[in-house]
């Protein structure tokens, strides 16, 4: 079998692949193309030709564009650290209890939150502790409670640590108890059993949680827009403004170049998640 | 997904005396977790008006919009599910029957559309509507443009939706293909004068059963839910519609947030179990 197929000419083993190819190249690559383009050209004044420059990138790396990039990279952050650290603890909490249930629950729980962005999330924490929401008016909390900063960095870590649980949970159970003991009989502390052991084998796993967690953060759109009345400035709701003509004359390929921003940094950061994903595979067998 | 393999041995115990930690941080989680949601489920069957009333429940099949955006979102599904499995199984089959250089190439589409932001992509679709809209004007394209763009079927969310869901897609199926062996069945098929249809709907998609069911749940939980490039296109889907009705009744949309999310465990729920039977 393999000598004919090895004598198949590359073209027709990738035969069957060609309508994927071509509804990518159309659906992903005229867009891509598009962007890329439009964020480098300069709209002319009407009656007049377009140029190529970089007027628009400049733009949006100036007030107030830098700001929105910065206060999202930020909350991005924000939510990354403390998301991977809350979801390691709960992980480790869950998987060394002794009840199997509970493994399996939060487990399948963490499965379905993980996905639980946009606009349900907004409203389930709106009814909470938005401005008329259960806990605000009960307890006669001020309004804007969930309005800032620090409530959105709340309403992110709602997806954000069930998904550090299950990007986690495969290393805490890969860390051997075999490897605890041998620390341990060897007159090793706890503690210097998780410094010198523990924490540099689950170091890339951690890592790895910390971009997955931020580049989902950093992307979050639906969940923001759905909070009318977010003070926090994002380049998401920024982006979305702009598109929706909510600009200036002239500045409406600053969009554009915004996006193109977004995807270098979605990229720089990802380009971080990849090596060390293949790392902790080599450990974690 | 969830799939963790069962190991035999505990992971590391917790620390001596951690029992109290463990337990502070799962109480923790517990509230953070369970409290907004029973919270809002309060909200939506009680107010200080009315008292108990499950007002909002019963309002949903006749609020105004809900069923022709539901009917949407359901259609833009279906449409997304047949079309990213037509398009990516038989890749996947040719990986595997011939042309392995494939690969990386399938790898690469189904990671790109995970990095990029949904908000960038969509600025990309419509600059490009935009765009062509204006170079094609003199065309016979511009009508097969705009008809792209129906707002009782606009086929441009198709095309983004099978392009987001290939990575979900990509996956699945590749579980299921792992668990069988695509060139002796294939051979042995096509050995015995099946046809190639013959050999895709009565070999290897009854063989792929569960791992197809997998992509659609999961394509079918993404159509459902997405908001951003619905939105921002402009078209009324079942989230766009339920951020809408927000501003008129409170109540309602947070009744259908919980809706659906319990529809989002539901289609979890069975995927899992389907996993759990096959291995």
């Amino acid at each position: 079998m393999t000598e004919v197929r090895a004598r198949r000419t590359w073209g027709k083993g990738w035969a069957p692949a060609a309508p994927l190819l071509l509804v990518v190249a159309v659906a992903f690559g005229i867009p891509a193309v598009m962007l890329a383009v439009g964020a480098f050209t300069e709209k002319g004044a009407p009656g007049e030709p377009s140029s190529f420059g970089f007027a628009n990138v400049t733009r949006s790396l100036r007030e107030p564009y830098l700001g929105t990039l910065l206060s999202s990279v930020e909350l991005s952050a924000v939510v990354a650290v403390v998301g991977a650290l809350t979801g390691t603890f709960v992980a480790h909490a869950v998987l060394t209890s002794k009840s199997s249930a509970l493994r399996e629950a939060v487990l399948s729980v963490s499965g379905v939150l993980a996905n639980f962005g946009g606009v349900p999330l907004a409203f389930i924490w709106i009814a909470t502790l938005g401005n008329s929401g259960v806990v605000t008016t009960g307890l006669g909390l001020g309004s804007g409670l969930l309005y800032n900063f620090w409530g959105l960095a709340l309403v992110y870590l709602y997806f954000s640590i069930p998904l550090m649980v299950l990007v986690i949970a495969p290393a805490l159970e890969g860390l051997r108890p075999q490897w605890r003991e041998a620390a341990l009989n060897n007159g090793a502390t706890t503690w210097q059993f998780w410094r010198l052991v523990g924490i540099p084998v689950l170091a890339p796993a951690l890592l790895g949680g910390v971009v997955l967690l931020f580049g989902g953060a950093f992307a979050a759109y639906a969940t923001a827009a759905a909070m009318v009345g977010a003070s926090v400035p994002l380049v998401t709701l920024q982006i979305a403004d702009a598109l929706t003509g909510n600009v200036l004359v002239g500045f409406e390929n600053v969009a554009l170049a915004l996006s193109l921003d977004m995807i270098v940094i979605a990229l720089l950061v990802m380009a971080v998640y990849l090596p060390l994903q293949r790392r902790s595979s080599r450990w974690l067998r | 997904m969830a799939a963790v393999t069962p190991v035999a041995t505990a992971p590391v115990a917790a620390v001596a005396g951690g029992g109290w930690g463990r337990r502070v941080v799962l109480l923790i989680a517990a509230v953070y977790f369970l409290v907004p949601m029973l919270i809002a489920a309060t909200f939506t069957v009680y107010n200080e008006a009315q008292g108990f009333s499950l007002g909002a429940y019963g309002r949903i099949l006749s609020a105004p919009g809900f069923v022709s955006s539901f009917l949407l979102s359901l259609a833009l599904a279906a449409a997304t599910i047949v079309i990213v499995l037509l398009l990516i199984l038989p890749a996947m089959l040719a990986v595997r029957l011939g042309a392995p250089g494939l690969r990386p190439v399938l790898e690469t589409i189904t990671t790109l559309p995970l990095v990029v932001p949904p908000i960038t992509y969509v600025v990309g679709i419509s600059t490009s509507l935009r765009e062509g809209a204006d170079a094609l004007a003199a065309t016979p394209f511009w009508q097969t443009l705009i008809s792209l763009q129906d707002e009782n079927f606009p086929f441009v969310l198709v095309l983004a939706y099978v392009v987001l869901a290939l990575p979900f897609a990509y996956r699945s199926l590749d579980a299921g293909l792992r668990a069988i062996d695509v060139v002796t069945l294939v051979e042995a098929a096509r050995n015995l004068g099946a046809s190639w249809p013959q050999v895709m709907l009565r070999v290897i998609m009854p063989n792929l059963r569960s791992a197809l069911a997998g992509a659609a749940f999961l394509t079918l939980a993404l159509v459902l839910g997405e908001y951003t490039i619905a939105a921002l296109l402009g078209y009324q889907t079942f989230p766009v519609w339920i951020v809408t009705i927000s501003g008129s009744d409170g109540q309602l949309s947070v009744a259908l947030s919980i809706l659906s999310l319990l529809l989002a465990w539901l289609l979890l729920l069975t995927l899992s179990r389907a996993g759990r039977k096959k291995s």
